[in-house]
């Protein structure tokens, strides 16, 4: 049903705009500006280098529901997700592409990456510096549900890993202090954007765990007057992957697109963009030109973990460790 | 939900629409295509699992407490439009006031918001560090409602409202005065009056209109997530599981949360439904 009405709504998309070339970017949420310009950009690139009209849709959801509507049929020439594991996802389900796609571009085929920092209200009244303070008496943090929200399971993650490299730091202590610091969150939103109105315009919580991109966004939004951001001693390397929907974009005719556009991506021209939308840039030179908006961190990666099917497996999925920390009888 | 309003069977004659076959056949060829086909979808899903995957997939605490959480609260603020609808629709049919169609058109503005707003707006409204109601609240007695099931219940009353005022409205407009003036005539009291006259003229379409409040309470999504606070076991309603199992690709354990939320809604529907002839017939 859902793909017959996604095929009829796309064949009459088809025939609004003959002409010129589509491409349909499936993308998360907070990707909204960042694409938007740097569709611009390639659009007026391709125009200049082959002549042709490029008309660039985009569609950006939660990460997971965006797989999800791939997978259910939606045509998606290329996927700019979250997380790898949700490309995979879409991977094993259709084989729309070679399960070693993620090797097929540079730097693990991620362009940009991220990171999770604090963002505390002005002038920082509980003195908060680093993940420790998080669980002090009387502090509320703000975070995504892991379920549900991409965004939630780094902040988990980057949790995990600086407790668990605590002087006897372990597996145990990890849960322990992530159990004690969801303690502390009295409210679940479904994604990184809905907390951030929950603290930001409600003022709800002491804390936001967010996006590096997020809180910059926040803060350049609502106002440095505002918040404050800050930047933990320990962090994780999100790395929100790209790749082409072969199977798609041939049928579609766009593959050759398709490419240069993720291609594109990583020149300067786009590494500026990147940057200036609060995505750290692989760039070396973008990185350097922005250092004040992007200080050094260390961060722990995702293969720490043992790669995102494990880390969904261990802690995310049913009865996981997120699970068990939410135990019934106590509130 | 439609046989809830129906009258009973009328006898067989000549209608003005074209014949018993076509129309019937019409009918269930909608029907089967707008509910019962996707139904079938959701119901023949969750066998993937097996019998025992299912009631494990049901019965998961965290999955228990938001189908116990999604029902109670679904109840809870349908009896409150219930109360309060019939008050509403009693006063716009029987009293005159300036601003009385103002306030008539405002009862259905609930199906008209996108529930997402409405959502937005209650959690404003009764955050309890900055909202206009949540604050003085907090501050007086120590009430807290966004983030927690009564701010559940209180977006779901005001998404249900309609349903009660709307099917009381109409029966309470055909009421004839004349039989409650009869009544006083008899040396009834006015609550006698209310109690054995008005009452169970308007018991049918009150039935009615708590079910279609019930029935939408249970399933909404929109309105309930930016107002719960969406804390496992404590907060959080079978919707947003279902949604989480679609987040990590769980489809089969995703439906048989949908189907238990459809059977149980059911049975809940055809208690009312039975319950509403039994008072009809009496």
């Amino acid at each position: 049903m859902k793909r017959f009405w996604i095929q009829l709504a796309a064949a009459l998309a088809f025939v609004g705009s003959a002409a010129a070339a589509e491409l349909l970017n499936v993308s998360y949420d907070p990707t909204r500006e960042l694409y938007k310009q740097v569709n611009e950009a390639f659009a007026a690139k391709w125009k200049a280098e082959t002549g042709e009209d490029l008309k660039i849709n985009q569609s950006h959801g939660g990460s997971g529901k965006q797989a999800r509507s791939v997978i259910d049929g939606l045509e998606a020439d290329v996927l700019t997700l979250a997380l790898a594991y949700d490309i995979d996802e879409v991977q094993q389900r259709t084989g729309y592409f070679p399960a070693d796609w993620q090797s097929r571009l540079p730097e693990n085929s991620s362009p940009y990456t991220s990171t999770i920092v604090f963002l505390v209200r002005k002038g920082n009244p509980w003195g908060i510096k680093d993940w420790g303070d998080l669980v002090k008496d009387g502090i509320q943090v703000i975070t995504p549900n892991p379920k549900t929200s991409g965004g939630a399971r780094w902040n988990f993650l980057a949790a995990w890993a600086w407790a668990k490299a605590q002087p006897g730091g372990s597996d145990e202590t990890a849960k322990a202090f992530v159990t004690e610091l969801f303690k502390h969150v009295p409210v679940l939103d479904t994604g990184a954007r809905g907390s951030t109105t929950t603290f930001a315009q409600r003022g709800i919580g002491d804390v936001l765990l967010a996006w590096e991109n997020e809180a910059h966004l926040a803060l350049a939004e609502l106002g440095p007057d505002e918040f404050e951001i800050v930047v933990p001693s320990l962090s994780i390397l999100a790395e929100p992957p790209v790749t082409v929907v072969d199977q798609i974009a041939d049928r579609h005719g766009t593959r050759a697109v398709a490419e240069a556009y993720l291609k594109f991506l990583y020149t300067p021209e786009a590494q500026e963009i990147i940057a200036k939308n609060f995505y750290r840039p692989r760039d070396q030179a973008a990185l350097q030109r922005h250092a004040e908006t992007f200080p050094p961190i260390p961060l722990v990666t995702i293969a720490d973990f043992g790669g995102w099917a494990q880390a969904q497996q261990t802690y995310f999925a049913d009865g996981g460790v997120f699970d068990q920390i939410y135990q019934p009888g106590q509130q | 939900m439609t046989a809830l309003t129906l009258p009973r069977a009328a006898p067989r004659r000549h209608t003005v629409l074209p014949g018993f076959g076509l129309t019937m056949g019409f009918t269930l060829f909608y029907l089967s295509m707008v509910v019962l086909l996707p139904l079938v979808a959701l119901i023949v899903r969750p066998w993937e699992l097996g019998w025992d995957g299912f009631i494990k997939a049901v019965s998961e605490p965290a999955v228990y407490a938001s189908l116990r959480l999604s029902f109670l609260t679904a109840l809870i603020a349908a009896a409150v439009n219930a109360v309060f609808g019939l008050l509403l629709a009693w006063i716009l049919v029987r009293y005159r006031f300036p601003g009385r169609r103002l306030l008539d058109a405002a009862i259905d503005l609930p199906f008209a918001l996108p529930t997402a707003v409405a959502g937005i707006a209650f959690a404003t409204l009764y955050s309890p560090r900055s909202g206009w109601l949540g604050q003085p609240l907090k501050e007086t007695f120590d009430l807290i409602v966004a983030f927690t099931p009564s701010g559940i219940v209180i977006a779901l009353v005001f998404i249900g409202l309609p349903f009660v005022v709307r099917s009381v409205q109409p029966v309470l407009e055909d009421l004839d005065r004349d039989q409650e003036d009869a009544a006083a005539t008899l040396g009834a009291r006015s609550w006698q009056t209310f109690l054995r006259v008005i009452m169970p003229a308007l018991l049918p379409a009150w039935f009615t209109g708590f079910a279609l409040a019930f029935a939408r309470a249970v399933g909404e999504y929109g309105s309930v997530i930016f107002i719960a606070g969406n804390r496992p076991l404590y907060s959080e309603i079978a919707p947003l599981k279902i949604i989480q199992k679609l987040e990590s690709y769980d489809y089969a354990g995703a439906s048989a949360i949908g189907v238990t939320m459809l059977g149980a809604s059911f049975l809940i529907l055809l208690a009312i439904n039975l319950a509403q002839r039994w008072v009809a017939r009496r």
